[in-house]
């Protein structure tokens, strides 16, 4: 049973993060867009956020685990 | 003598080639089917697929490449065995344990008797001929000792120092010899440094103070890099994906970030200027558990998971060959699970790189925190 | 997470820690420092190329603009010499003019006041001559009717009378 709670834990921090680096994503897309010309600046700026927010994901996992 | 240098270079490397592609298809390509090396058995059942990516993700005591299946005959090389054991230091070839990972074998040492099991090395206590687990599996009558063994993971690490020495010395010297423009592997190597120091640290830590951390992302970034890459091949590295490489190298970056911090740093960091006072103490502990136990661990955490998702992602995808082939035949399961892992191998090259390059502009954001110097703004 | 520190080989952190430690000593030394100084040295030799370039590219600019000056300044130098010039000229010629004037003004002058000093002469010598011929007529007369007194009063009367005329 533990398991199962465990799996579901996993599953909600994979949907919130998920949804989080999708926002990320989108944003800088949206940005770039609307100033090619800065795109090497959100570009790094996205993956700096990403990654924290990845660690954050990826910390929830392992202390759910 | 530089002319007959190359040549040998280039043979040395294409061997390295083949020899990874020849243990790849052997050891992935049918890797699976193989006699799994405790049981001498084929490992065909998802279960026994699991134990053996778990067993790879793993460090281990020996190089194995290769199993033959008829035979039972394995193929590869021992490495030494360093422990630290009740008794002193003790030291032989891990060939002495003769390819058991269950605890079954015994290695008697002087008066010491050392088994292994799951990859790590344990002493039996006083009076105990052979290991006795609970109901977890957990011995109870053997403790862990010190293990200070060459094991693969060290083994790839010394090997990816040796490949930077070799190739940023070649560079540094390439400088020294008077040539502005480096050649050879140089010219893959220079952009790659200029792109540390000008997109990692300049930008993070600032003009002024990023030389002097530049020695450690450099080796850090480079290190992380190559051991990532050296994962993808088929010699079956996983050092990146070991929890105790990653604490060490986010425990580095934390100390330098930690130990260089300016005084504006500690001053903003521990009685944070600007806030009601009754709300100082509280934001002091916020920052200091946020600079000492939350950055290290989430920089730790995100190189360990990443390396080691991408390890079983991969081997998981191989290992649908196997288990594919009932429903759809030799055949289809043998080129889906090729195009799959191929396509994930892809994503890892990327991986690899991005992993090396987050840590490093992590680390490099950290230090530059730590070092910033603020002007009076209040 | 516990699995996780079941993982954890306190062995392989020394290792790893000691490996690195030296990997990053023996890299600094031998490759990180010679390469980044001679990264900086090369970016700091284009950057002083770069540099003298545009020195020299400043200087040429320079240059021209001097030798555009220099040649301005002659057009107007030349100019201005010519217009003195046609000026020096104007002014001769209107001297000269002037002069010419004056001096035939001078001639006309003197020519005026000798004649008129001649005039003079011959008008004085004329009445001397006059006055003498009249001293002479009037002795020619006085000698011949000084005995007759209504005759000399005659006489002088229309000797008076004509002498007004002239």
């Amino acid at each position: 049973m533990t398991g199962t709670l465990n799996l579901i834990g996993a599953g909600l921090i994979v949907i919130g993060g998920g949804i989080g680096l999708g926002q990320i994503g989108g944003k800088a897309m949206e940005g770039i867009a609307r100033q090619p010309e800065a795109a090497g600046k959100i570009q790094t700026a996205m993956i700096i956020i990403g990654a924290l927010l990845e660690g954050l994901a990826f910390g929830a996992l392992i202390l759910g685990k | 003598m530089m002319v007959a240098k190359k040549p040998i270079k280039l043979l040395t490397a294409l061997v390295l080639t083949f020899f990874s592609i020849a243990s790849y298809a052997t050891n992935d390509g049918h890797g699976e089917e193989n006699k799994d090396p405790h049981k001498g058995e084929l490992v065909d059942t998802p279960d026994e697929i699991k134990e053996y990516i778990t067993h790879h993700l793993k460090d281990s005591h020996d190089f194995h490449l290769y199993t033959n299946n008829k035979t039972g005959k394995h193929y590869g090389f021992a490495l030494p065995v360093i422990v630290w054991t009740s008794k002193g230091l003790k030291t032989f070839m891990s060939s002495a344990f003769h390819h058991d990972d269950e605890g079954h074998t015994i290695v008697e040492k002087d008066d010491v008797s050392l088994v292994k099991l799951h990859s790590k090395i344990y002493e039996l206590d006083n009076g105990a001929t052979s290991v006795s687990f609970d109901e977890h599996h957990h011995p109870t009558n053997a403790h862990k000792v010190l293990d200070f063994s060459i094991t693969k993971s060290v083994f790839g690490m010394l090997l990816a120092g040796l490949l930077m020495l070799l190739g940023f010395g070649a560079l540094a010297k390439g400088y020294k010899k008077g040539n502005t423009i480096p050649k050879g592997v140089g010219r893959v190597l220079e952009p790659l440094v200029i792109y540390v120091r000008d997109d990692i640290a300049r930008p993070n830590i600032g003009e002024k103070k990023y030389r002097k951390f530049m020695g450690f992302l450099l080796t850090v970034f480079f290190f992380i890099w190559i051991l990532n890459l050296l994962g993808l091949t088929p010699l079956g590295f996983n050092v990146t994906g070991q929890i105790a490489v990653t604490v060490c190298l986010a425990l580095f970056t934390a100390i330098i970030y930690l130990f260089s911090g300016s005084k504006d740093f500690w001053a903003h960091t521990l009685w944070m200027p600007g806030v009601p006072v009754i709300l100082r103490p509280i934001l002091a502990v916020i920052e200091l558990v946020g600079f000492v136990l939350i950055k290290p661990f989430s920089l730790l955490v995100r190189l360990f998971a990443n390396m080691t998702a991408g390890h079983f992602v991969v081997m998981s995808l191989i290992a649908l060959m196997i288990l594919l082939k009932k429903k759809f035949g030799v055949v289809g399961s043998t080129g889906m699970s090729l195009v799959l892992a191929l396509f994930i191998s892809v994503i890892e090259i990327l991986v690899a790189f991005l992993q090396a390059f987050i840590f490093t502009m992590l680390s490099s954001l950290f230090i530059g925190m730590a070092v910033e110097e603020h002007e009076e703004h209040h | 997470m516990e699995a996780l520190l079941n993982d954890f080989s306190v062995g392989l952190f020394f290792m790893q820690a000691i490996i690195l430690v030296i990997l990053i000593l023996l890299m600094r030394k031998f490759a990180w420092k010679p390469i980044l100084n001679a990264l900086d040295e090369r970016e700091s030799g284009i950057e002083d190329a770069l540099k003298s370039a545009e020195n020299a590219k400043k200087e040429m600019e320079n240059l021209q603009a001097n030798n555009a000056k220099l040649l301005q300044e002659a057009r107007t130098e030349r100019e201005t010499m010519l217009k003195e010039a046609r000026e020096i000229k104007n002014k001769m010629i209107e001297d000269a003019k002037a002069e010419a004037q004056e001096e035939a003004n001078k001639l006309v002058a003197q020519a005026q006041a000798t004649i008129e000093s001649e005039k003079k002469a011959a008008v004085a010598d004329l009445k001397s001559q006059v006055a003498n011929l009249s001293i002479e007529i009037a002795e020619k007369v006085v000698r011949e009717e000084l005995s007759n007194k209504d005759k000399q009063v005659k006489l002088v009367e229309s000797m008076l009378g004509e002498a007004t005329l002239n």
